[in-house]
């Protein structure tokens, strides 16, 4: 694919040209190493996998972190009541900027849930988001928010999640939209913002306040629907709990800092009993999205809604991110 | 002042409220909503153990919600799909069977409270989880959080 421009001047130039072609090419090799480097999957270290294994599981502890987690919200079927929200054959469609994501089952069947994974292999979807064949799951599956999660946790939530039933339900895969449907690109987004680190540093250690802030930040990840994102889908910086528009259609997922133009009148107390019944303090009642999270969190213990609610008290105020 | 006429025409039964009270559908269907959430306060502060269990309250409160669901879904016409901060979600016109069902729930729960009203504190709380159940059912598909 020469052309008589090229002949023309390929020989006086033969030697820088050969020169700056090879430093292109360098440049690619390392560019693309690089980006090989970068957004490559990193599973779990042997040491925390190990710790992990070795915690004593319990199931019914685990239902807890279950009812935290909200697990069911996606994964159980569209409108699933009682009983049934524990069946988590998957299906559910989240709509996003990047395209739908279907929900997978995560019921222990063997061949269309997690029946046949480890608690190593739960332990690397939930910390570090890195599936058993070791690619990356998308951040649609909070694990931004669950790698703070203790190693107890993941621990019984995995026993708790082999009690429940198995459903042999096969679900249709992502519409994603390029380039987003390429999945070695979650690799980048893990290099720009996914971090164990905390969401806001707290005045206080109170036993509360640091309980809240586990709920929140960690299995609870709150901040998933209420912080808004910028066009790669990280948070933006300074704004955590600020709310956001709704993703999945007309109208916004509120503010819940303290600053919030909903929440500013509620006392701790109004935000457990919200969390507990589903009534705001002039009681109005939830809806959206949030109907289903406050099912979850009506099956925490008092004491763990009191410690949310005492978090977002002492957050910092932010005006609204939408 | 338009929610104390609402209040007052109230006790004259609901369907007073449309003549006394010449609202836009959207205006309507916000005071209807603060009556049922007053009426679910005076229940919830009992359940709560603010207040003491009065069952005359407890049936007032189950009136004001069973008729206002009786005219609820019909406060709803074409043509009133936005303005006035409404939060009512584009759903209910593309479902208002469904939705209508269950504004009917509601008033179904409401009305066998009624004929068998609760005794006592503990009858009370047996009533009002499964009948506050219908806030959220309605609410998750068919209202949109707006700018606070």
């Amino acid at each position: 694919m020469t052309s008589p421009g090229d002949e023309k001047s390929a020989p006086a130039s033969k030697g820088a040209g050969a020169y700056v072609l090879g430093g292109i090419a360098a440049a690619a090799l390392v560019g693309a190493g690089i980006f090989w480097y970068v957004t490559a999957p990193r599973p779990l270290s042997a040491e925390r996998i190990a710790a992990i294994d070795a915690v004593e599981a319990d199931a019914t502890r685990g239902e807890t972190i279950f009812w935290a987690g909200g697990c069911a919200s996606c994964h159980a079927a569209d409108g699933a009541q009682g009983e049934a929200r524990k069946v988590l054959s998957g299906g559910h469609r989240l709509t996003s900027d990047f395209g739908t994501f279907v929900v997978p089952n995560i019921s222990p069947d063997p061949n269309a849930g997690i029946g046949d994974w480890s608690l190593g292999d739960f332990a690397n979807a939930m910390l570090a988001g890195v599936s058993p064949s070791g690619g990356h799951f998308y951040p649609s599956f909070p694990y931004g928010s669950y790698v703070r999660m203790t190693d107890r946790d993941v621990a019984d939530l995995f026993a708790y999640l082999g009690t429940l039933p198995a459903s042999d339900q096969t679900n249709a895969a992502h519409e994603l939209t390029f380039p987003f449907s390429t999945r070695r690109l979650v690799g980048g987004w893990k290099f720009l913002f996914f971090n164990d680190g905390p969401r806001v540093e707290l005045a206080s250690a109170d036993d509360q306040l640091v309980r809240g802030q586990y709920l929140v930040e960690g299995p609870g990840h709150c901040g998933e629907c209420h912080t808004p994102r910028n066009f790669l889908g990280g948070f933006r910086g300074g704004e955590w709990l600020a709310g956001a528009p709704n993703p999945e259609g007309e109208g916004v997922v509120p503010n819940i800092t303290p600053g919030g133009p909903d929440i500013s009148g509620w006392s701790a107390s109004d935000i457990a009993y919200y969390l507990e019944s589903g009534f705001t303090p002039d009681f109005d009642s939830v809806g959206g999205s949030m109907v289903e999270v406050q099912k979850n969190m009506a099956e925490l213990e008092a004491s763990d809604r009191e410690a949310i609610a005492a978090y977002l008290k002492a957050v910092p105020s932010r005006p609204n991110g939408y | 002042m338009k929610f104390r006429m609402l209040v007052t025409a109230s006790a004259f039964g609901l369907a007073a409220v449309a003549a006394a009270y010449a609202a836009e559908p959207q205006e309507m269907r916000q005071e209807m909503m603060k009556q049922v959430g007053g009426a679910t306060g005076a229940m919830a502060k009992m359940v709560k153990g603010e207040e003491d269990f009065d069952q005359a309250k407890v049936i007032e409160a189950l009136t004001t919600i069973s008729e206002t669901m009786a005219e609820y879904p019909a406060q709803f016409p074409e043509g009133t799909e936005t303005g006035m901060d409404t939060e009512a979600a584009p759903a209910i016109w593309t479902n208002m069977d469904d939705f209508t069902a269950k504004a009917m729930a509601l008033k179904s729960d409401a009305d066998a409270a009624i004929a068998n009203p609760p005794a006592d504190l503990d009858g009370l709380k047996t009533v009002f989880g499964p009948l506050t159940k219908n806030c959220g059912a309605c609410h998750e598909t068919y209202r949109l959080k707006k700018d606070g």
